[in-house]
């Protein structure tokens, strides 16, 4: 059943992800002043919207360990933070290769560029955690502190930075994305964004799937290594 | 809860009276930090006055992260840790009285280190109560997500690097705040209203929340 909805998702995210390319390339037209670059748009923000969901995830699942500790919350958190550093790494990447010919500059501290980075700092601390904690208890609990935490802190991040952007001068002055768009271009990005969240969703569950064949596999281990102590006793 | 926070509060200052650590350390890095910013940036060029304000927060986040680390490091090395969590009392207390402990600690840094920034910085205070108000709801802030950070970085084979790593991007919205208070108490800024407030927010926020999850964290 799994593997067979796991096939029909992998089906799905090939035809999708070969529409989105297709239209990126051959429907959406050539933004008029930006040029050929613009299109890094179509991956950039589908990916920035799916991290976004990826720590949301790690919250919800986090919150949820802490209250029933079944192990499944503490994969699901994990395959989330996982994916959503990989979305946000790759964020991070198309952004200034964007930058870089439209507003001439490969960063700014603007709201939403900080935020993401300071996102990014944080789930990399997560994940960074969770390599040094040796019990896999305290490392699922530990971690959905963290998780619990983090998430709470994005508001905050959020509301100091967009004041503190505003107090100093911009160095860059670029119109709103969504502002104007073609609607060619507004339908481009709708497809790639149901892209990205099939392939999230694929990455996440592959994820997930080999989190749980670990887990087995340490559970047999553990199995094996028991037998083989009763058998040394009798 | 009080009353445990007030016992371990007391534990820690007792421990802190006799050897000192937390502070001097933290004293001697924030002014190691100052004389490397002297010499990395000119700082007593006129315009680097505004920028004062910034250097005193580095100095601080990174001796706090000293400071913090060395919080629960203590409990850990003599398995006082250990039997704190044994011992039947709300884990929120112990939490309470750690940060209340680490408040403290960054707090008296933050007294001895301003006369020397004074100083080397040729800053004016003109606000002297919203240098009072900056300094103590910082230190809160620092303290409460360091305190909560410091205890889950004391399970793990990389405390020391762990910490910043944890507690400093968590820290951002309250070190920009802090910044802003304290530059406005220098009189580099008009008005700080919404800083002072997001401070109040964050310190809030903060400190219930680990209170909250604390618990989690303290059992073995």
């Amino acid at each position: 059943m799994a593997r067979r909805s796991g096939m029909i998702l992998d089906a799905a995210l090939l035809i999708a992800m070969a529409a989105a390319f297709g239209m990126i390339f051959f429907y959406a037209p050539i933004e008029s002043e930006m040029g050929i670059v613009q299109k890094i748009f179509y991956v950039h923000v589908p990916l920035a919207w799916n991290a976004f969901l990826g720590f949301g995830i790690v919250f919800f699942s986090s919150f949820r360990y802490l209250a029933t500790r079944d192990p499944k919350w503490d994969m699901r958190a994990l395959s989330a933070a996982e994916v959503g550093v990989l979305f946000t790494t790759l964020v991070l990447i198309t952004g200034p290769i964007w930058a870089k010919p439209v507003w001439g500059i490969w960063w700014t501290w603007d709201a939403r560029l900080t935020l993401t980075l300071v996102l990014w700092l944080i789930y990399v601390g997560y994940l960074m955690l969770r390599r040094y904690i040796e019990s896999p208890e305290r490392r699922a609990v530990l971690a959905a502190v963290v998780g619990v935490t983090g998430f709470i802190d994005v508001p905050l991040v959020y509301f100091a930075i967009r004041w503190w952007r505003t107090q100093h001068p911009q160095p860059v002055i670029a119109g709103g994305e969504g502002s104007g768009l073609d609607p060619r271009m507004a339908t481009t990005l709708w497809i790639c964004v149901a892209a990205f969240t099939l392939l999230f969703v694929a990455l996440y569950r592959r994820r997930l799937a080999i989190e749980a064949m670990r887990a087995r596999a340490e559970a047999l281990r553990d199995d094996a290594e028991a037998a083989r102590m009763e058998g040394a006793r009798s | 809860m009080l009353r445990t926070a007030v016992v371990v509060l007391w534990k820690d200052l007792r421990i802190e009276l006799r050897t000192r650590d937390a502070v001097s350390a933290a004293l001697v890095f924030s002014i190691l930090v100052l004389v490397i910013f002297n010499f990395a940036l000119d700082v007593n060029r006129p315009e680097m006055r505004r920028l004062a304000a910034g250097f005193f927060w580095v100095a601080f986040a990174f001796a706090g992260t000293l400071s913090l680390n060395r919080s629960f490091a203590l409990e850990k090395e003599s398995g006082a840790g250990r039997a704190l969590s044994l011992a039947p009392v709300d884990p929120a207390g112990i939490f309470l009285g750690k940060a209340l402990a680490n408040a403290i600690f960054l707090a008296v840094t933050q007294l001895v280190v301003l006369p020397l920034f004074v100083i080397f910085f040729d800053v004016s205070v003109t606000r002297l109560w919203a240098l009072a108000v900056s300094f103590a709801l910082g230190s809160i802030a620092f303290a409460a997500t360091g305190t909560l950070f410091s205890a889950i970085a004391a399970n793990t084979r990389m405390r020391e690097l762990l910490l910043p790593v944890l507690f400093l991007p968590v820290s951002v919205p309250a070190l920009i705040a802090a910044v802003e208070t304290t530059s406005f108490a220098l009189g580099n800024t008009e008005s700080a209203s919404f800083w002072f407030t997001l401070l109040v927010v964050y310190d809030v926020v903060f400190v219930t929340a680990s209170l909250l999850v604390f618990e989690y964290v303290a059992e073995e």
